[in-house]
C-alpha cells in the first residue's frame, strides 16, 4: 500500500486521534495525540492490510530552538514502522510538553522498544509510562541531565564517578 | 552468606538439592568478547538463567556531536560508526542529507557508492566470521581471512587515500573518481577473496568442531527477530529475504542481478551460512557494476568538441567569460586543477551543496566565493526545513539515518538506527537456557560493533 493510502486509513479509523500529517520528501508520517497512540501502533501492528510488525526506531527530537516551535510542545517522540510483510513504511510521532514529559510504553506491542525508549528517556528525559525497567541505556546511572536536549551543553563536563581513591 | 544459603549449602536443606543460583558479572572488558559490554549474568551451574545486557561503554556522543557542526562535518563521525564498513555509513549519512535537499546524485556516483558499499560489506563479513571461527578456535580461518580482508582494503585504501577513517562520502557526491587500473586490482583481490572463501569453507562448514558449536546456538524464531526488529544476516537466517537494497533499493542495485541469501534455522550456523553466501554475491554486484559505470568524455565542451586549455586561457583574458566555468577542461596539474573533469562525473552540478574544484576556487572569485559561501562560519549546505529517513543495507542488517533541518547551516537532529542494537536488545533471549560457552558464538554471530551500538 502506499503511504497516502496508509494515512488515509489511519485518518478514517482514528479521527482527532491524528494531529496532523504530511509527507515531506516522500516520508508520510502521522503525528498522533498522546491518548491515542498505543491504539494507533497497536492498529497499525495488527490490522492485516497494514501488518506494520517492525518497529524499526525509535527516538526523539528536542524542538526547544527550533525557528517557529519555540513555543509549542518541546518534544516529539517519533516511531519509525515497517511492514515485513507489505514493504512499506509509516512514521508516527506524538508531541509532549516539557513539564508533563510522559508518553505510553510501547513495550508491550514490540520488545525492542525497551532498549529504544531507554534510550530516549537517557538522552532527552521523556518518561515512557508502563515501561517495565527504565533505566539509562547508554550513560552511567551517576550521569546528570541529558545531553540531547537542546539546553545540555555540549561542553559540560561531569564529575568523575568509579571506586573510591 | 545469608542464613538460609548456608543451609542449603552445608546441609543440603531447601528446595534446590543444595544449590542456589550465582551471579556473575561477565565484562566490561572480557578476552572472550570482541566488543565492551557487561552481561550481569544469573547461573545455574554451566547455564545462563538470566542475563542482563549492559552497553554504552564507547558512547561518544556521536548524535550530539553532529549538531555542533556543519552538515559536511558529521560526516568523519559516521566513520566511526560501524568502523569496519565506514564506506556504507559515509553513504547512509550522505543520502539522507541529499534527500532532505531533494538532490539526486550522478549515475557515476551511484555506480561508484554500490561498488564501494558493497567492498566494505564483504570487508565486514570477512571479519565478522574470522573473529567468530578464531573464537572457536580455528584459528587459521581468522588469519586466512584477514588476508583476504587485507586486498579489499588495499583496494579502498586506493580510493579514498585510508583504510578506516575513510569519510569519501560527500553530500552530493564521493570525494574522488575511482583511480585508473582500478577495474584490473579489484578483479584480482576478488580472486585471491573467493580462493580464501573457498579454503574457509573447506575447513569450517563441515568441521564437527564448528558445527558443535554453531549449530542449534543461539537461536531466534521468526516473529521474535521480528518483534525485536532485528534485520540484515540474521533476519536472514530466519527465512525472511528482507534486504533493504532489494525491499526500497537505492544506488543500482536495481539494474543487477544478485539473489538475497536466506536460510530456515535462525541458529549461528544459519547467519554464518547467510555471510558466507552473502560475500559472494556482494562480489558479484561490484563486478557487475564495474562492467557497467558509465564513464564518458571529459575534454569536450557541451557540444562534444574538444578544447585546447590554451584558447580557454585566452578567452578568459579577452574577457569572454560568459560560459566559461561551465565548460569541462583539463588544465595544468597545480593547484589540483586536473580534478576538476573527475570532480564533475561524481558529484551533482549543484552550488549550494558540492564544493568546486580547487581550480575554481583558486582561479575564478565565483570559484572562491560558492567555496566560501560553503564553508564559512554562519553559511554552509542549508537544507530546507524539514525531516527525513533513508535506510540502507548495512553490513549487520538496517542502518538508518533520520535528520532534521531547521533550514540553518547546522544539522538540528541526526538520528543513527544502528542495526547492531537491536540484536543486543535480544542477546538474553538467545543465550538464556544456554552454557556459558555458548555466548562466545552467539556473541560472535551477533557480530556487535561498538562504535554504532553506542553511537
Amino acid at each position: 500500500m502506499d503511504g497516502a493510502a496508509i494515512l488515509e486509513r489511519v485518518r478514517a479509523r482514528f479521527g482527532p486521534g491524528v494531529v496532523d500529517a504530511h509527507d515531506h520528501r516522500g516520508d508520510h508520517t502521522a503525528v498522533v495525540a498522546r491518548d491515542a497512540l498505543l491504539s494507533v501502533l497497536a492498529w497499525c501492528r495488527d490490522e492485516p492490510a497494514l501488518a506494520f510488525d517492525m518497529l524499526t526506531d525509535l527516538t526523539a527530537v528536542d524542538y526547544l530552538t527550533y525557528p517557529g516551535r519555540e513555543d509549542g510542545p518541546r518534544f516529539e517522540v517519533v516511531y519509525q514502522l515497517y511492514s515485513v510483510p507489505h514493504n512499506h513504511r509509516l512514521r508516527v510521532k506524538v508531541r509532549v510538553e516539557e513539564d508533563d514529559a510522559v508518553v505510553p510504553s510501547a513495550v508491550a506491542l514490540w520488545p525492542i522498544a525497551n532498549w529504544f525508549e531507554r534510550e530516549v528517556w537517557d538522552m532527552f528525559g521523556v518518561r515512557f509510562e508502563g515501561h517495565p525497567d527504565l533505566r539509562r541505556l547508554l550513560m552511567y546511572e551517576e550521569f546528570v541531565g541529558h545531553p540531547l536536549r537542546k539546553d545540555y551543553p555540549i561542553d559540560r563536563r561531569q564529575p568523575l564517578i568509579g571506586p573510591a581513591a | 552468606m545469608a542464613e538460609a544459603t548456608q543451609r542449603e549449602f552445608v546441609l543440603g536443606e531447601g528446595t534446590g538439592g543444595g544449590s542456589q543460583n550465582m551471579l556473575v558479572g561477565l565484562g566490561p572488558s572480557h578476552p572472550a568478547m570482541h566488543g565492551i559490554i557487561r552481561i550481569t549474568a544469573e547461573l545455574d551451574g554451566e547455564t545462563f538463567v538470566r542475563a542482563d545486557v549492559e552497553i554504552g561503554y564507547l558512547h561518544r556522543a556521536f548524535e550530539k556531536d553532529c549538531e555542533a557542526g556543519c552538515w559536511n562535518n558529521a560526516i568523519p563521525y559516521t566513520d566511526r560508526l560501524n568502523y569496519v564498513s565506514p564506506l556504507i555509513n559515509n553513504f547512509g549519512y550522505c543520502a539522507a542529507v541529499e534527500k532532505l535537499l531533494g538532490i539526486e546524485v550522478t549515475e557515476r556516483c551511484k555506480y561508484i557508492r554500490t561498488i564501494m558499499a558493497e567492498i566494505s560489506r564483504v570487508c565486514d563479513h570477512l571479519t565478522c566470521v574470522g573473529a567468530t571461527a578464531m573464537e572457536l578456535g580455528a584459528f587459521t580461518a581468522f588469519l586466512y581471512m584477514i588476508k583476504a580482508r587485507e586486498y579489499l582494503w588495499e583496494l579502498v585504501e586506493d580510493v579514498t587515500g585510508a583504510r578506516l577513517t575513510i569519510s569519501y562520502g560527500r553530500v552530493g557526491g564521493v570525494k574522488a573518481d575511482l583511480p585508473d587500473g582500478f577495474a584490473g586490482k579489484a578483479r584480482h583481490a576478488f580472486k585471491e577473496t573467493r580462493e580464501v572463501l573457498e579454503e574457509v569453507h573447506r575447513l569450517l562448514t563441515g568441521n564437527r568442531i564448528f558445527v558443535d558449536r554453531m549449530v542449534g546456538i543461539g537461536a531466534l524464531s521468526r516473529a521474535e527477530t521480528i518483534a525485536y526488529a532485528i534485520t540484515g544476516p540474521m533476519l536472514r537466517a530466519v527465512g525472511v529475504p528482507y534486504d533493504v537494497r532489494r525491499a526500497q533499493p537505492y544506488d543500482v542495485y536495481d539494474r543487477l542481478e544478485w539473489v538475497v541469501p536466506t536460510q530456515t534455522d535462525g541458529d549461528n550456523y544459519a547467519r554464518y551460512l547467510v555471510r558466507m553466501a552473502e560475500m559472494e554475491q556482494s562480489m558479484r554486484i561490484v563486478e557487475q557494476a564495474l562492467a557497467m559505470i558509465p564513464g564518458g568524455p571529459i575534454n569536450v565542451d557541451p557540444a562534444g568538441q574538444p578544447i585546447d586549455p590554451a584558447a580557454y586561457v585566452d578567452r578568459g583574458k579577452q574577457g569572454k567569460t560568459e560560459g566559461l566555468l561551465l565548460l569541462p577542461i583539463t588544465l595544468s596539474p597545480n593547484l589540483e586543477g586536473q580534478q576538476r573533469a573527475e570532480l564533475s562525473r561524481v558529484n551533482v552540478g549543484d552550488k549550494r551543496v558540492v564544493l568546486p574544484p580547487k581550480a575554481n576556487t583558486y582561479g575564478s572569485i565565483e570559484g572562491l566565493m560558492n567555496h566560501f559561501m560553503l564553508i564559512m562560519e554562519g553559511h554552509g549546505i542549508r537544507p530546507p526545513q524539514g525531516e527525513a529517513y533513508v535506510p540502507v543495507e548495512g553490513a549487520n542488517g538496517e542502518l538508518g539515518f533520520y535528520v532534521v533541518s531547521d533550514g540553518s547551516g547546522r544539522p538540528y537532529r541526526v538520528r543513527c538506527r544502528p542495526p547492531c542494537l537491536p540484536p543486543m536488545a535480544a542477546l538474553h533471549r538467545m543465550i538464556e537456557g544456554e552454557m556459558v560457552a555458548d555466548l562466545v558464538p552467539t556473541f560472535g554471530s551477533v557480530n556487535m560493533i561498538g562504535g554504532e551500538l553506542d553511537r
